[in-house]
């Protein structure tokens, strides 16, 4: 009982500081916060693929950055654009992509996969920056924010900070929900068993390659529709969005917050976007010493956040070493490891 | 088109690709014998350019810059590799994405510190700065023949060094099966550190020989992987034959890309990946699945 009423207590009091939050702090922060809540909501779209599928994915800033492009090439030129129309044109064109990219990709295995979907990010990458389709290495600019209306009645003024702030915690809110939802249903159980074990899931009958290429096709979308209300936010898109660069620093996002929980990349994205923030604002190059933060994260938590709390208030994690478990399924796929 | 001009690209083509494949092959080994994922390696050819630069520049000598370039990389690779990359060799590859997406981040820093974000140039030695003129408006740089031929140089020897060496005896054994070559006695520890080490001097060798036809430039490491990448995934990982078609592929598709579908030619070698990739998930000359 006790323990139930603590697993409640905090995340209600972590929604009443997120509610709260943007009416204590000034508009700067509140846009910081937005750009963590959509950037944790990629996190945790990637890790639905990572985390519970042991699938590392380089190509998922490509869905984020594509989102962009397809609001960008959606909006009419001195208006805004319908959020009832651009928001479902992209989720379907990051969803066609995400099933493309995820149907060639899955047919490799660890290494493969990993420099496969890398490689298909980066031909997204060099569409947009070597074709004129939207505007080259110079990006887009999206002047006006998508409208919601209803009839003719604007139902949410995404030009307000705070009322856009309110729209991302939304996002991420459905985002926490329908992955929970996910990884405790049996789909979510078999994308797990694909992962600890492929040859044993497969040989149980479980379709692994569809079950996985479903995972691949979500976490597309959810990583489109959070591109969306980040370019919406920023009222630009350029190539770099689609770079692997940005799908690596996801990937340190989700490990930093571990791999085993939903919420936890969402953690991750926003200690890294914080860390970055105070780096950018304290050194020139800010890039060596996050860098080796990197680094330091790899060697010292490869449980992520979670790990660092356990040190500190002694509590054990009871979620396996995140890792060791991808590792060995990592072995078992590898050529070589038949001789081990 | 007539003959000529297809002759020049035909060249363009056969020597990027072979450039290609010096970077390529340094990445195929570490894959395949360490098993180990670096995405860092384009970067060591963005460090092995500008290194190249920075000697020459001091030195005036290109010799002396490929020269020290690929040293000063090959004893970059032995400490990375006693300090991060052994660390490695039973971790998850997401931890390998990691350590070496930092890497990138510190070594790009760190250029940027001591070398600047400019856009450079190396001069190749004079006896190679010439064209050879073919028409009276076509003419082909002597230095591009002189690259032709040195990394088909490189290319035999790093075959013979794999097939008919001892040292590759023991790096062909130890990419076959790890735990047999060790317990045989080979202190495959000390090998894993000198084809790390290797693998990189490779890729600065690729930079710094391309430095005189193409810009040094900090972007060049970051479009350098993803290509060495498509050469690996096209020929196998570990497979330095793979390798080697791999690049003369990619660089054959690339050139003629460019000449026959300007608007498209950065999206043909990705088409061609997946291609490949559906014929066969595991490279031209990759293992079949076990």
């Amino acid at each position: 009982m006790n323990s139930k009423l603590q697993n409640l207590i905090v995340p209600l009091a972590l929604l009443f500081a997120a509610v709260a939050l943007p009416l204590l702090v000034p508009t700067y922060y509140v846009q910081l916060a937005s750009k963590m809540l959509l950037m944790g909501m990629l996190a945790m779209a990637l890790n639905l693929v990572v985390g519970f599928g042991g699938l590392v994915s380089l190509c998922h800033a490509a869905f984020f950055g594509l989102a962009g492009y397809v609001l960008a090439l959606t909006s009419p030129e001195s208006q805004a654009a319908s959020i009832w129309l651009s928001l479902p044109i992209t989720m379907a064109v990051c969803g066609l992509a995400a099933a493309i990219i995820g149907a060639l990709s899955l047919r490799t295995k660890g290494i493969y996969f990993i420099m496969v979907t890398l490689a298909f990010g980066e031909m997204l990458f060099y569409l947009f920056h070597d074709t004129k389709i939207g505007g080259g290495s110079d990006g887009m600019y999206i002047y006006f924010k998508p409208d919601v209306l209803l009839g003719s009645t604007q139902l949410i003024d995404l030009d307000k900070p705070r009322t856009f702030y309110f729209v991302a915690l939304g996002c991420v809110l459905l985002t926490v929900w329908l992955l929970r939802t996910l990884v405790n249903a049996p789909f979510g159980h078999a994308l797990a068993a694909a992962r600890d074990n492929e040859r044993r899931s497969v040989s149980l009958g479980f379709p692994v390659f569809m079950v996985r290429l479903v995972a691949f096709v979500i976490s597309g979308v959810l990583a489109g529709v959070a591109g969306y209300f980040s370019a919406a936010q920023f009222g630009f898109v350029a190539p770099q969005l689609l770079g692997w660069h940005l799908s690596a620093t996801v990937l340190v996002m989700v490990v930093l917050g571990g791999m085993r929980s939903v919420t936890g990349p969402l953690i991750g994205a926003m200690v890294i976007i914080g860390l970055e923030e105070v780096l950018k604002s304290s050194t020139e190059h800010w890039k060596l010493i996050y860098g080796l933060i990197v680094i330091f994260i790899v060697f010292a938590l490869p449980g992520g956040v979670q790990q660092l709390s356990s040190l500190i208030f002694g509590r054990k994690v009871d979620a396996p070493t995140p890792g060791t478990e991808v590792w060995k399924g990592a072995r078992s796929m590898q050529p070589e490891a038949a001789n081990v | 088109m007539n003959g000529l001009t297809f002759a020049v690209q035909l060249l363009n083509g056969v020597q990027y690709g072979l450039v290609l494949f010096l970077v390529a092959s340094g990445l195929t080994l570490v894959f395949g014998i360490l098993g180990v994922i670096n995405l860092a390696h384009g970067a060591f050819y963005m460090l092995g350019a500008y290194l190249a630069y920075w000697i020459a520049a001091m030195t005036g000598s290109f010799w002396a810059a490929l020269l020290g370039s690929v040293g000063i990389s090959f004893v970059l690779g032995l400490a990375l590799e006693n300090v991060f990359i052994k660390r490695m060799y039973g971790r998850d590859h997401l931890a390998q994405v990691l350590l070496s997406f930092g890497m990138i981040l510190v070594i790009d820093e760190v250029r940027q510190i001591l070398f600047g974000k400019d856009v450079h140039s190396v001069a190749p030695p004079a006896w190679l700065s010439g064209s050879i003129k073919l028409t009276d408006v076509l003419s082909y740089p002597v230095y591009r023949l002189a690259l032709c031929g040195f990394c088909l140089a490189m290319a035999i020897a790093i075959f013979y060094v794999i097939q008919r060496t001892r040292i590759g005896m023991v790096i062909r054994a130890g990419a076959e099966n790890r735990e047999m070559t060790r317990s045989l006695g080979i202190p495959f520890d000390t090998v894993n550190r000198f084809v790390f080490a290797g693998g990189i001097a490779l890729a600065a060798l690729g930079g710094a020989v391309v430095a005189p036809v193409s810009t040094v430039f900090p972007g060049m490491g970051d479009s350098m992987l993803i290509l060495s990448f498509v050469v690996v995934v096209l020929g196998g990982i570990g497979s330095v034959s793979g390798a080697a078609i791999g690049a003369l592929l990619i660089g054959l598709t690339d050139t003629f890309g460019k000449v026959f579908f300007p608007q498209i030619s950065s999206i043909l070698i990705y088409v061609l990946m997946a291609g490949i990739l559906l014929w066969r998930p595991n490279g031209i000359l990759g293992k079949r699945e076990v």
